[in-house]
């Protein structure tokens, strides 16, 4: 319970000076121990990775394929981020990346073009969001119930559009993305989308209007409500951005894998509820920091890497992603009981 | 011959919860056979307390002596074991097990330590059941689909089905009706003529007066009184020790003439079936209006319902004569009203933020632009706002959860002044404050009605809402019995109409 509290806390002080640092304070001022702590896991990954495979490891490709393999799954989690915030969950993130990748790359949809593309995939993901969020806000059903019934059908219809076939890509602006050539100064687009997702997440969370009543609401909805907070439609909103959020990752991965496919997104949703978990948010809502949760993403896609570098199979890889979650979540009860 | 050791003897128990002394040394003596009844206002302590007697909560000191011996409570298991049994008013029972099952839950009868001998449960079950008197409810039955009378009578056969010396009852009659009542009484009865002790807690001073022996009242966490006639103790004085103070109040003076305006708050007909029976008042800019009644004369809900936070089954709520959309608490906030809620920590305050958001939250778009929020602007005027009613510590970034009850309260007042409302609902305003933080709250909210506001305050602390409003209402079931200016009233006289109701004049 620490990350929103930016200065000192001494409680006694007669008169807290007005909050006048610079921005780029503000920013580090999140970075409470928790925060570090990701910071300071990260930093060993890195270093077991450099030391078991010096040569392979820290190239700048490898760096790459981890960055751009964390994209997808990371603006998944960032829209994952704020519905836990807000005390829901959403499971049908793996579903809606699917249905939106296949709906997006039909034929039909390619006679459109780039923009077609990216049209369909963040339509569907809002679309699918919208559903979630007026049977959660409004048909007050439960969100573990109403996502799971989303998973079900969502996964359904990608099935049903696809016939279980690939659906591969030929609109050449978007195989384009994922091309070297197109790199900024060395970093892929892909990634700078992840980027960008994160920054303006961190800014709704944290400067608008919109992320104080996520957290109201998350925190405490009938306090919310008694505020005076129109709970439900901000519960829609959530649904709806985490959709969207869907929707972009349903486009980069289109464009990693130059095709659409069914199976898209599986797992997903463990994944980035796992990773909004390991990076401090409170299961139950009202806490939670997305650069913690951006932070639990690199932690799990550098463990991949490393594994599969050191040609560890992915039972492996399961099992220590397993016990990661638990060593997270008991050190955080811990700091949690000592502030 | 020495007399006999009482059966239970709780001395100096106390217990904190974090901001709470929820017990502050309480004395408690029970005598085997006697029904004790526990008397006190919502907060007053009885639920801790019979949660320490029930093994639930761990008390920070005192002792207890169990048949004279002292004994150490260390879980719901150890209580049991001795033999206090325990029925909270929300029933513990599992509703998709059978009534025997439930009954015999945690100690089944058993084959070769593990097969459960379901048609012995039964047999005893049925046995219970036939000595409360309902031998109609089928031990095979699942509870979830018995009345919730019935679900009270599974519940003491519970208790029975162990060799049970104490019974601790939590308000029995609350969800009872007439007959059903008669019965618990005579259950009672048979139960302590059978030398079981009983502790009978409820707000129904009538009650009491039928089946109980002895009266223990509780107030602020304190025994007030232990140990009283329960059938010669004049009401009046109980209710006076359970809603009076022992520390003399200073309130704030009263302006001459308050809120001589228009008003701009009005209520008409207001109601909400099996709550509050039609309801009409107005509040003035500057006015402080209190209700006064007991619990279950429907304060709260009135309160609530004036907010939109409830909905009403008929009625209208005005503001400067314009009629709010019913149940709609987001059209009553743009009105102009605020509410600050009995229950501040679950109702009103976001505990994991600090207190400029906590204050800010009502008033965000004061200081934001398409949702983008200027902190520096909002801290301004969240600080302006603190400092306002003198909120301590003057740290704006402090965790609301760190701050006294005094002070959350004053974090509460200061979103609603932030906001800009006009009509201030207040209930129970010093609920869970300090004694020594009462006098300043009392001096805020008077200076926010010279400034203008108009307060419509509920209490249970009948001195509470004769020092601070101007006007008072008093309240009897759901109804207004009567209606005074404040300084027409005393501390007597309304208790005698809270309790007996005279009709109004």
């Amino acid at each position: 319970m620490t990350q929103h509290v930016s200065p000192p806390r001494d409680g006694t002080s007669k008169a807290a000076p007005v909050d006048t640092r610079p921005a780029w304070k503000n920013l580090t001022a999140g970075a409470d121990v928790r925060t570090l702590s990701l910071l300071g896991v990260l930093a060993v990954l890195v270093l077991i990775g450099g030391i078991t495979q010096p040569d392979s490891f820290l190239d700048t490709r490898n760096l790459q394929l981890v960055l751009t393999q964390a994209s997808v799954i990371g603006v998944v989690t960032v829209g994952m981020t704020f519905v836990i915030m807000s005390g829901g969950i959403d499971l049908s993130v793996g579903a809606i990346v699917a249905l939106s990748s296949v709906w997006a790359t039909t034929v039909a949809t390619q006679d459109f073009g780039f923009a077609g593309i990216l049209f369909t995939a963040v339509v569907v993901g809002v679309g699918c969001g919208l559903v979630n969020g007026v049977l959660i806000a409004y048909g007050t059903m439960v969100p573990f119930i109403a996502t799971l019934a989303m998973l079900a059908s969502a996964r359904g219809l990608a099935l049903q559009i696809t016939d279980g076939r690939t659906q591969v890509v030929t609109v050449p602006g978007v195989l384009d993305l994922a091309e070297r050539d197109s790199y900024v100064l060395g970093i892929p687009p892909l990634v700078l989308v992840f980027a960008a997702v994160t920054v303006i997440g961190w800014l709704v969370l944290n400067r608008t209007t919109f992320g104080r009543r996520t957290v109201a609401v998350g925190g405490n909805p009938e306090a919310a409500r008694l505020a005076g907070i129109d709970v439900r439609r901000q519960r829609l909103y959530i649904y709806l951005l985490s959709g969207l959020c869907c929707g972009i990752a349903a486009f980069l991965l289109i464009a990693l894998a130059g095709s659409g496919q069914n199976t898209n997104g599986n797992l997903y949703e463990l994944d980035a509820i796992a990773a909004a978990i390991i990076g401090g948010t409170l299961l139950s809502g009202g806490r939670g920091t997305i650069i913690g949760s951006v932070l639990g993403v690199l932690i799990f896609t550098t463990i991949t890497n490393i594994f599969a570098l050191n040609n560890l199979q992915t039972d492996v890889q399961q099992i220590a992603k397993g016990a990661i979650i638990v060593a997270a979540v008991l050190v955080q009860r811990r700091t949690a009981s000592t502030h | 011959m020495a007399p006999e050791p009482p059966l239970l003897s709780m001395s100096g128990i106390t217990k904190s919860f974090p901001g709470v002394r929820a017990l502050d040394g309480v004395d408690l003596d029970v005598q085997a056979g006697e029904v004790h009844c526990l008397l006190g206002q919502n907060g007053a302590g009885k639920s801790t307390l019979i949660k320490v007697l029930a093994g639930a909560h761990q008390p920070d000191t005192g002792t207890i002596r169990w048949r004279g011996e002292d004994v150490t409570l260390r879980s719901p298991i150890a209580a049991m074991r001795l033999g206090i049994a325990t029925i909270y008013q929300e029933l513990d029972l599992v509703e998709h097990l059978s009534v025997a099952e439930n009954v015999h839950l945690g100690h089944e009868p058993t084959s070769a330590g593990f097969v459960v001998r379901g048609r012995a449960a039964k047999t005893s079950t049925a046995q219970l059941l036939k000595r409360l008197g309902h031998p109609e409810v089928d031990p095979g039955r699942l509870v979830g689909d018995l009345s919730a009378a019935q679900q009270q009578i599974v519940s003491m056969a519970r208790a029975l089905s162990h060799d049970v010396r104490l019974i601790v009852m939590d308000e029995p009659s609350a969800a009872l009706d007439p007959d059903e009542v008669d019965n618990l009484f005579r259950i009672v009865a048979d139960l302590t003529a059978d030398g079981v002790a009983v502790v009978y807690i409820s707000h129904r001073l009538e009650e009491i007066r039928r089946i109980g022996d002895r009266v223990t009242v509780l107030k602020d966490g304190r025994a007030v009184a232990g140990g009283l006639p329960a059938k010669d103790t004049p009401t009046r004085d109980v209710v006076a020790l359970m809603t009076g103070r022992n520390v003399e109040y200073v309130f704030p003076e009263r302006p001459a003439a308050p809120g001589t305006g228009e008003p701009v708050l009005s209520v008409r007909g207001l109601t909400r079936h099996g709550e509050f029976a039609p309801l009409d008042l107005d509040v003035r800019p500057g006015e402080i209006v209190g209700l006064a009644g007991l619990v279950g004369s429907g304060r709260s809900e009135i309160l609530e319902t004036v907010y939109g936070a409830r909905k009403p089954n008929a009625g209208q709520v005005l503001v400067d004569g314009r009629a709010l959309r019913p149940g709609s608490v987001r059209a009553a906030v743009r009105a102009g009203l605020g509410l600050a809620p009995e229950e501040r920590k679950a109702q009103a305050l976001l505990m994991l933020e600090s207190v400029t958001r906590n204050v800010s939250v009502s008033a965000m778009s004061r200081f934001s632009r398409g949702g983008w929020i200027d902190r520096g602007a909002e801290l301004k005027a969240a600080r302006a706002a603190t400092r306002e009613l003198s909120l301590r510590p003057d740290n704006p970034t402090a965790p609301v959860r760190t701050l006294s009850g005094g002070n959350q309260q004053k974090a509460v007042l200061a979103r609603w002044l932030l906001r800009g409302c006009r009509v201030l609902l207040l209930d129970e305003p010093t609920r869970g404050v300090d004694v020594g933080a009462r006098a300043e709250l009392y001096a805020v909210i008077r200076r926010l009605a010279d400034e203008g506001l108009a307060v419509l305050l509920v209490s249970s602390e009948v001195p509470e809402v004769l020092g601070l409003a101007d006007r008072v209402l008093v309240l009897r079931e759901g109804s207004v019995v009567h209606e005074a200016p404040a300084r027409e009233l005393d501390e007597h006289r309304v208790l005698d109409l809270v309790m007996e109701g005279s009709p109004a004049s």
